[in-house]
């Protein structure tokens, strides 16, 4: 029976096997030509990872080509953490040739974990001044854009009711707005990161006491922006009922109902955090100066003028005019809150920790 | 020597499966375990125990453990009944219905989370039962994707016990309950631990389920992995954790198998199942309240579809063309389908010849021990965090000649590693069915080694072949997990597609996200229906 069994295995090994390398090879025959990263010209292509956010309009990318003769390539890698993080990890054998989207809240670890490498740009316009990172690593990273997270209210809801609406942080701690703020979690989103910065930035060493509060008053904590705006915000997707939400204050245009001119909501510019995006060339880059033109580039007026319609951003060259809703309904905030990237970096999972300690059960 | 012979061509046969087990599964789990018991250069295993103390992980692990446990029971009990309405009674309509219970299975939690979400809330149609966020939800949430695993397993179960043997027990006199305990029950009980085993499993490694409906005031342990490896870079935290799950997982199996060798259910014949009576109507109406549970967050999919704003119609299925709303998507929705389509046909192509490998090495008779370390093995896929698989291709498959980060292999292939123990398990049993005395017959007649395969072994196992990739090529459209942490080029699949389409503002990007949905649940739906047309008795039995 041995014999038999043996006899008959090995056929089968030849099938198997010939099957198995047909179908790696008609995988790869069929997509074989989108392989990207190491092609044989590299200084013909270029690598960006970004988060997720990233949305940019083909025209401008193929002005940058016809511009500069170089292929972009884009590779969305997760939010800025996440970002962050797979850059950190991989930073003996870089994913890409140059980041977009690291923000405020984790330049320091990406500063700090040597994944950059330092370019000093000339095409930074004047008033990106103010964005620069500060300190260390001031050198790595350029400023491209910026956008203040702030709480939404449903302006429609509150009309209905009767009600003012809230307008500052304290506000959403008051027994009248009991049971009416959803906001996305520090842990698991960056907005959510972003607001529990806006309560430390206002609150100091009492923001635990402001969470305990806020928890106190009935604030639901979902796990990212999408389930919070589209699940239990009242002008959100799926209509749900809770009338302020973490967001943008770039997010009220998208709430002007169709043909109509005003939008249903406004954001409160008392409780926002600002947050700037990074762009920076990658230590062990294949094409580094194709990702220092690209930087330039982004810095450009043609780039900067599309940040607002493609990424809901506001661009770091001020002079740039806004699209004509934004202008008139999300406008940035005067006086946003700001905690210093390196103090983020410093006491960032201790924060989170204490706050997950407060906000969880 | 001929043993020896024999036992070179298994090595050999088992060497490609194992290899790419190896490659693709064990060395970037290995790389990940490795940067955290290694953080700075050294090595630290104190470090990793000093975790293991922490109150927090304690915590976790006894959520996982009782939510887990808790939706395993729910699913047992819930499926039963419909396993045998929908396995040992015949009414019009059952094939559907059959396949629209394991829609739930595939489908990307991402997507399911939000429905379920917008039943839940308190806004929702349910929303007066105050679930929102609460454990309750959670392991409704679980018992949603698993109950279909359930069915599928003690049906396959159910059909393979012989009617007769009933029949006899109530001719003698048993009442339908005495032949349920002392008849039916005992030839299930195989079914039902290893189904038991497998939800458990699935429920104990669920990510979006938990971190959508617990709205953070619950973490399991896969949930806590991912919260220390994407945001606090806390890879011994991660490391620790991830071979608790581990160690946890391979007894589980160990235990599942021990079981599992006692009774294989395998149903060849096509014996006629009765039409139900008077007394199946409990059965059929529980059965029917479950069909209506499992849909209803489907059907506020299609509800909010159809949705746009406070108009009403199809714009947001005649968007699915377009990049969306401001340019949300980096290629258009439908190019998304298609991408899906392709990587699903490669991956369950992939999975297939692989899982058959492995398949027909675990039936052989007489394999013992190695052939179920080698069955276990092929498992633990099912059991290992994705987000620890993904980041390990990523640290790991990043020089020549294994550089396939940016290879469109890759997605294909980290699919394929999550669909080949689905394969496995559902060719193993009927391989393990044909009767060896039939291939020794044939081979003495002087039939040829290929011979043998190709008219008694394919002639059985052609059916199940083709539902295993049928399976496993709607697991991949739906797999979101390891898809999602890898490096994502230009071509996203739907999933991925979706993802991006919720987390864009705009009530363009909103409706095109649920009509993606029902798009992807249709198409899964569509392809589970062709398998169940292939009547293989046990379909993605465990």
């Amino acid at each position: 029976m041995r014999t038999r069994l043996s006899t008959r295995v090995r056929p089968c090994v030849v099938a198997l096997s010939t099957l198995m390398v047909a179908t790696f090879v008609a995988g790869c025959g069929q997509s074989g030509g989108s392989s990207g990263g190491s092609s044989a010209d590299d200084s013909k292509t270029l690598v960006v990872a970004t988060h997720d956010s990233w949305a940019m309009s083909g025209d401008v990318l193929a002005a940058f080509r016809k511009k500069t003769g170089i292929t972009v390539k884009v590779q969305p890698q997760g939010d800025a953490g996440q970002l962050t993080n797979k850059l950190v990890l991989t930073k003996d054998s870089p994913l890409a040739d140059g980041v977009y989207g690291i923000d405020n809240t984790f330049a320091s670890r990406a500063v700090d974990e040597g994944v950059l490498s330092p370019y000093a740009t000339t095409a930074l316009p004047r008033s990106a001044a103010a964005f620069r990172l500060q300190g260390d690593g001031a050198d790595q990273l350029t400023p491209v854009d910026y956008s203040d997270v702030c709480v939404n209210v449903d302006d429609t809801w509150f009309a209905a009711k009767g009600i003012p609406a809230p307008r500052t942080l304290d506000d959403l701690t008051k027994p009248a707005y009991k049971g009416l703020f959803v906001t996305p979690g520090a842990t698991t989103s960056s907005p959510g990161l972003a607001f529990l910065l806006a309560t430390i930035a206002a609150k100091g060493d009492g923001w635990r006491d402001y969470w305990t509060r806020l928890m106190a008053n009935g604030t639901k904590i979902t796990s990212g922006w999408s389930d919070a705006y589209e699940v239990d915000f009242t002008a959100g997707g799926g209509k749900g009922d809770r009338p302020a939400v973490t967001s943008y204050s770039s997010s009220p245009p998208f709430t002007i109902p169709e043909g109509k001119t005003q939008p249903t909501t406004h954001a409160l510019l008392d409780t926002c955090f600002r947050q700037v995006e990074y762009a920076g060339v990658l230590k062990g880059s294949k094409n580094p100066t194709g990702m220092q033109e690209f930087i330039d580039f982004m810095l450009g007026r043609q780039f900067q003028a599309a940040l607002p319609d493609n990424m809901y951003v506001y661009p770091v060259d001020t002079s740039v005019r806004l699209p004509e809703s934004w202008a008139k309904f999300a406008k940035a905030s005067p006086k946003p809150y700001s905690v210093a990237p390196s103090e983020v970096t410093r006491n960032r999972t201790e924060w989170l920790r204490e706050w997950r300690d407060i906000t969880s059960q | 020597m001929t043993s020896l012979r024999s036992r070179a061509g298994t090595a050999a046969l088992a060497a490609v499966p194992l290899l790419a087990l190896a490659v693709f599964f064990l060395y970037p789990v290995g790389g990940m375990l490795a940067r955290g018991f290694w953080p700075e250069g050294s090595f630290a295993p104190g470090r990793v125990l000093e975790v293991l103390a922490r109150p927090r992980v304690h915590r976790v692990l006894w959520f996982t453990l009782w939510s887990a446990a808790a939706a395993t029971a729910v699913a047992i009990v819930t499926g039963v009944p419909v396993a045998f309405a929908l396995h040992r009674l015949r009414f019009p309509g059952r094939d559907l219905v059959r396949a629209l219970v394991v829609v739930p299975f595939v489908l990307p939690t991402v997507v399911v989370g939000v429905a379920f979400r917008q039943l839940i809330a308190p806004s929702g149609p349910l929303g007066r039962l105050g679930l929102d966020g609460t454990a309750t939800a959670i392991v409704a949430a679980l018992v949603f994707f698993n109950v279909s695993v359930v069915v599928r397993t003690v049906g396959s179960f159910w059909e393979a016990i012989d009617p007769r043997r009933e029949e006899a027990a109530a001719a003698l006199g048993a009442s339908p309950a005495q032949v349920f305990r002392t008849v039916t029950l005992p030839a299930l009980l195989p079914g039902i631990v290893s189904a038991a085993s497998v939800v458990f499993l699935f429920c104990a490694t669920s990510f979006g389920v938990v971190l959508t409906m617990g709205g953070l005031r619950y973490a399991n342990v896969e949930t806590e992995i991912y919260l220390l490896t994407t945001q606090e870079l806390d890879l011994t935290g991660a490391a620790a954790l991830s071979v608790l799950q581990v160690l946890v997982i391979s007894a589980l199996l160990a235990l599942s198998a021990r079981v599992r060798r006692s009774v294989v259910p395998v149903d060849r014949t096509t014996k006629r199942v009765p039409r139900p009576r008077r007394a199946h109507l409990p059965v059929l109406a529980w059965t029917a309240a479950v069909v209506v549970f499992l849909m209803a967050p489907l059907a506020s999919l299609v509800v909010a579809s159809l949705r746009r704003g406070e108009s009403w119609g199809l714009q947001n299925y005649r968007a699915l063309g377009t990049t969306g709303e401001r340019n949300a998507l980096l290629v258009p929705a439908t190019q998304g389908l298609a991408n899906s389509l392709q990587v699903a046909l490669v991956a369950s192509l992939l999975a297939l010849s692989l899982g058959a490998a492995v398949a027909f090495l675990v039936s052989r008779p007489g394999g013992g021990r190695p052939t179920a370390v080698l069955d276990g093995l092929f498992m633990l896929p099912l059991g290992v965090s994705a987000v620890t698989v993904g980041f390990g291709f990523l640290i790991t498959l990043d020089r020549p000649p294994l550089d396939l980060r940016t290879s469109p292999m890759l997605i294909p292939i980290a699919q394929a590693m999550v669909a080949l123990p689905l394969v496995v398990r559902t060719v193993g049993p009927v391989l393990r069915s044909v009767d060896d005395r039939q291939r020794q017959a044939a081979s003495s007649l002087g039939a040829g080694p290929l011979r043998v395969l190709l008219t008694v072994d394919l002639p059985v196992a052609w059916r199940s072949l083709l539902a295993a990739a049928g399976f496993a090529f709607a697991v991949s459209l739906g797999e979101f997990g390891a898809t999602s942490f890898l490096a994502r080029d230009d071509r996203p699949t739907l999933p991925v597609v979706i993802y991006r389409l919720i987390g864009h503002p705009g009530a363009e990007n909103f409706g095109m996200a649920m009509a993606a949905s029902v798009v992807l649940a249709a198409t899964t739906a569509a392809v589970m229906f062709a398998v169940q047309r292939l009547r293989v008795g046990s379909m993605g039995a465990f």
